[in-house]
């Protein structure tokens, strides 16, 4: 049988650093702070772009707006699970919530390059086109995942690179929704691909740099 | 604030208490709650700065960490050192607790990690030792056997030598030089500054030094 005293001496040590700490937030209200600058983001481009455009697009084509509606659901979710898997004791299954949303956004956008007419005030976008969503994408998910990142740094990831992930996916999602907003191109198999790619490349350069980011919070105490 | 009635039993403060706030149902005398909902009630209180709280539920915490521990698969003669990861753990990470969830989830999340962590580690260690065994096959030695036996008695000096330090230098020998922990670490464990440590640890080195080669 372990003496049950055998800690005494680190408790004591611990109790003697005590110190009033704040509280985290709850996963819910620091994604609503995340997501309140995704918005503020999202009311300039349309102060820039005006929405008639995009609102002509979803009614021509409600493909467009399912894939969009479904890139919005999957910035949120992977945006909260990101910060609920930053507290010790949740769930990891949770990592699962944004597949559904995920899939409307994958489903949508397969399907809207399968319709035989193009949507109106959209054009097929030419290569360079194609690579400017790409950059759009990247672009904005670079300061949404550090923000992101900055918003984690008190939580305590036990599986950072799987937080990191989560990161990567609702900056991309969040920067796919918000170039919906601008975006003047058709569904097709071209852009589909770029924007395919464009997440891949933040998912995976966040899972690869977040995940060694969000680290330090669960090493060994030093 | 949660204060102390004059048997010593914590009893939180409604108004102030965190815990009290989320869960209003919850009564005030933590003798007639659950064991589970008193540790996450003295979390709350600790982590607005009750020591005596604090204290208690990491008292209280070191059998389920053990339990976690074991359930991971760390051997009995480990099951201190992840305890003792755990709580450095616990302390700067508890503000990562919310007291409308489950303390012991939160708890046995930290201690899994800890204790997978400390398997790594004695992986890693298990790994170097089955090289030194093979370096050693493979450099055979005519006396081998009495050579083990003089390593054997080695072993033996060196563990008396340690013995017989006094307790600072002994701590310091064993916390920074055979446990591997940071200056930090072996500074939480053992109460001692990490200035102490270090003149300790000198000390220590010095003294086995003179105890094994004057003893040659």
């Amino acid at each position: 049988m372990a003496d049950p005293h055998v800690h005494d001496r680190l408790i004591d040590a611990l109790g003697a650093q005590l110190a009033p700490v704040r509280r985290l937030r709850p996963p819910w209200l620091r994604t609503l702070g995340w997501l309140s600058v995704v918005a503020a983001i999202a009311l300039a481009l349309l102060a820039h772009y005006g929405s008639a455009p995009m609102l002509a697009r979803w009614a021509g084509a409600p493909d467009l707006g399912w894939a969009g509606l479904g890139a919005v659901l999957t910035a949120i979710a992977a945006a909260w699970v990101a910060f609920a898997l930053g507290v010790p004791g949740r769930r990891v299954a949770w990592a699962w919530l944004p597949l559904a949303p995920a899939l409307l956004w994958i489903g949508a956008s397969g399907l809207g390059c399968l319709r035989g007419w193009i949507a109106p005030a959209t054009h097929v976008a030419s290569a360079p086109e194609a690579g400017d969503c790409l950059f759009f994408i990247i672009g904005f998910s670079v300061p949404l995942s550090a923000l992101l990142v900055v918003l984690l740094r008190r939580a305590c990831p036990l599986r950072p690179v799987l937080t990191a992930m989560m990161v990567g996916l609702a900056s991309a999602a969040a920067s796919a929704s918000l170039l919906e907003i601008c975006h003047a191109y058709d569904a097709a198999a071209t852009d589909l691909a770029m924007h395919a790619l464009a997440v891949a490349v933040v998912v995976g350069a966040n899972a690869a740099l977040g995940g060694r980011l969000l680290a330090p919070g669960v090493r060994r105490a030093s | 604030m949660p204060g102390l009635t004059a048997t010593g039993t914590l009893v939180l403060d409604e108004r102030s208490s965190p815990w009290a706030s989320v869960d209003p149902a919850v009564p005030a005398d933590p003798a007639s709650e659950s064991p589970e909902r008193r540790r996450a009630a003295w979390m709350a209180a600790a982590q607005a700065g009750d020591r005596r709280a604090y204290e208690r539920v990491l008292a209280d915490s070191v059998a389920l960490i053990r339990a976690v521990a074991r359930r991971q698969g760390v051997a009995h003669d480990h099951l201190d050192d992840v305890v003792q990861e755990t709580l450095l753990t616990v302390h700067r990470v508890r503000h990562t607790y919310d007291p409308s969830r489950s303390y012991d989830a939160w708890l046995s999340a930290l201690a899994a990690r800890r204790a997978i962590d400390g398997l790594r580690r004695s992986g890693r260690q298990a790994h170097r030792e089955v090289g030194d065994e093979r370096a050693v096959a493979m450099h055979p030695d005519e006396q081998d056997a009495s050579s083990e036996s003089d390593r054997a008695q080695q072993a033996r000096h060196l563990r008396a030598a340690i013995a017989d330090l006094p307790p600072g230098q002994r701590e310091a020998v064993e916390q920074l030089g055979l446990r591997e922990l940071s200056l930090e670490e072996a500074s939480a464990r053992t109460g001692r500054s990490t200035g102490a440590l270090k003149v300790n640890l000198h000390r220590a080195l010095k003294a086995l030094r003179g105890r094994i080669h004057g003893g040659d």
